[in-house]
């Protein structure tokens, strides 16, 4: 099983330019566990002191906030896309 | 790259750092939104209110707390909109000191977005944009589609598609590229993100958001200067992303300190439809954790079931010791329908929201009738006329005679009615 992890370009400084990767996360928590050991600088910008997800940051799986589909209960299905956008995303000049 | 200016630059909310002028919206450490910080004492001889009143009849006799870039030109005459004694709502609903603030005429497209998007489409020139774009629940978009025609910049704008037609059409007229995405405002508003992140598009809710959304300072700026600079007690405003409310209380803020207004607290009251309240939510379960919602609301420019500013909103109402209600459709409807038969203010759905909620507050006592209160109304009718469709029966025509035009006043006010009338005019 695999899901798609799409980030904004805002994030990319912490994954060497990639803006989507390969997961095998079952969940949310696995997500972010994932990205903890693959991306460890992502995973400080992404996380408050208290290693809660940061509430600037909304997910989406495929057109829907997960928030709507049960948050860090939902299991992933395989080829899910999971995207990460800071509620008022960045732009770029 | 990087646009200087002494009066004022983007800082971050939460961890204070500062970026100079440049389009973006969101701390790239912290991800919190930025503001548009200003050196206050650096203009603290050039906003004043002699220098104000020889200013033009818009927002920009404000433009010195306005971010926009120096050597600017404005030329639309966006703003200064009435504030209007509301006597006659104020009987009906039992307060003494209601204040209409008019927005449904705001120049050019009719409601308060005018504003913010002259605001913001200084700054898309400013940084070179070619195309703008927004997401939209309707007067957004028609304000974006007119000023970009009018400055010869390409309009791209994203709306949902279920939107009101004449907020369709209204974008459309302008010459405007109007995208229909079949999902609602949230869905639009993330697909924004990403285009925004995309494309070197100036997205004025996105990208420029932080400049666009000063633009909101000026509602309260003018409730000051119309109320002979002072503030009053209570504001009622309608919430959608919750961005409006905060910056009226910027205003109010920056007028206090640099002395235009006497020090004052201000309480805030917000005002959403049942069908869509994730910050009215919030604020009654005293918290700031503003939970999304998927709207279902006939009030449909208030239909955000994530507001990027919610939790800053909840908060501030509540540090103000004010309120925030929510309406039903049918509250709604009749919202409308009172302001324009005792006002004569004809505002769309979101107008009918702060109306309704206003009622209730002073219903429930949450203001005094005698405090002095304004209700902001932030858009018109006209574009909204699909709410009242079956409100108002369609009348049969008559024969131009007047033997029939007797017959059909007796008709419809009946007869006893009539012969009292006629007796009194025979007298
Ligand atoms: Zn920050």
């Amino acid at each position: 099983m695999a899901i798609k992890v799409v980030l904004p370009t805002a994030f990319t400084r912490h994954t060497d330019g990639r803006k989507q990767f390969d997961s095998s996360a079952h969940d949310l928590p696995g997500l972010l566990a994932d990205i903890d050991q693959t991306f460890p600088a992502l995973s400080t910008q992404i996380k408050d002191d208290d290693g809660k997800l940061r509430r600037f940051i909304n997910i989406y799986v495929n057109d829907e906030d997960i928030r709507f589909l049960g948050g860090e209960s939902y299991a992933f299905k395989d080829g899910d896309e999971v995207m990460l956008i800071p509620s008022i995303a960045g732009g770029k000049i | 790259m990087n646009y200087s200016c002494s009066r004022y630059e983007l800082k971050c909310n939460d961890c204070g750092k500062r970026f100079g002028n440049q389009p973006l919206s969101a701390c790239p450490d912290c991800l919190a939104p930025l503001e548009v910080a200003y050196d206050l004492d650096a203009v603290r001889g050039i906003f004043t209110r002699e220098n104000i009143a020889a200013g033009p009849p818009s927002i920009w006799r404000y433009a010195a707390l306005l971010p926009i870039p120096d050597g600017f030109q404005p030329d639309l005459p966006v703003g200064f909109t009435p504030l209007i004694h509301a006597k006659n709502l104020g009987k009906r609903i039992g307060a003494t000191n209601l204040y209409v603030k008019n927005d449904a005429v705001c120049f050019p497209t009719l409601s308060f977005k005018d504003r913010v998007v002259s605001v913001a489409l200084a700054n898309a020139q400013r940084f070179g944009f070619e195309t703008v774009g927004c997401s939209s629940t309707g007067n957004l978009a028609n304000s974006v589609a007119a000023q970009a025609a009018r400055l010869g910049i390409k309009a791209c704008i994203l709306v949902p598609a279920d939107l009101e037609a004449a907020k369709i059409l209204n974008t459309q007229v302008y010459g405007a590229r109007l995208v229909r995405i079949d999902g609602n405002y949230d869905h639009v508003n993330r697909l924004c993100s990403q285009i925004a992140d995309e494309y070197t598009w100036g997205f004025v809710n996105v990208n420029l958001r932080p400049y666009y959304a000063e633009g909101s300072k000026t509602v309260g700026y003018e409730i000051a200067e119309k109320l002979g600079w002072k503030l009053p007690d209570n504001v009622v405003v309608p919430m959608a992303g919750g961005s409006l409310i905060r910056k009226i209380r910027k205003a109010f803020q920056e007028l206090i300190y640099l002395g235009l207004v006497e020090e004052k607290h201000v309480r805030f009251f917000g005002a959403q439809a049942t069908g869509c309240s994730p910050i009215a939510t919030a604020v009654k379960q005293g918290t700031e954790d503003v939970q999304p919602q998927k709207p279902n609301t006939i009030a449909r420019s208030l239909a955000i079931g994530n507001p990027a500013d919610g939790p800053a909103a909840a908060k501030m109402i509540r540090d103000s010791g004010g309120w925030a209600e929510d309406v039903s459709d049918v509250e709604i409807v009749s919202g409308m329908q009172e302001l324009a038969e005792t006002e004569g203010i004809f505002t769309e759905t979101a107008g009918g929201v702060t109306t309704a909620v206003t009622a209730r507050l002073y219903a429930h006592g949450r203001i005094l009738p005698d405090e002095i209160t304004v209700a902001c109304i932030t858009g018109n009718g006209l574009k909204t006329t699909d709410s009242l469709v079956g409100h108002y029966a369609e009348e049969r025509a008559i024969r131009p005679r007047l033997a029939d035009f007797g017959d059909y006043l007796r008709e419809l006010e009946g007869a006893q009615e009539l012969a009292v009338a006629g007796d009194i005019h025979g007298n």
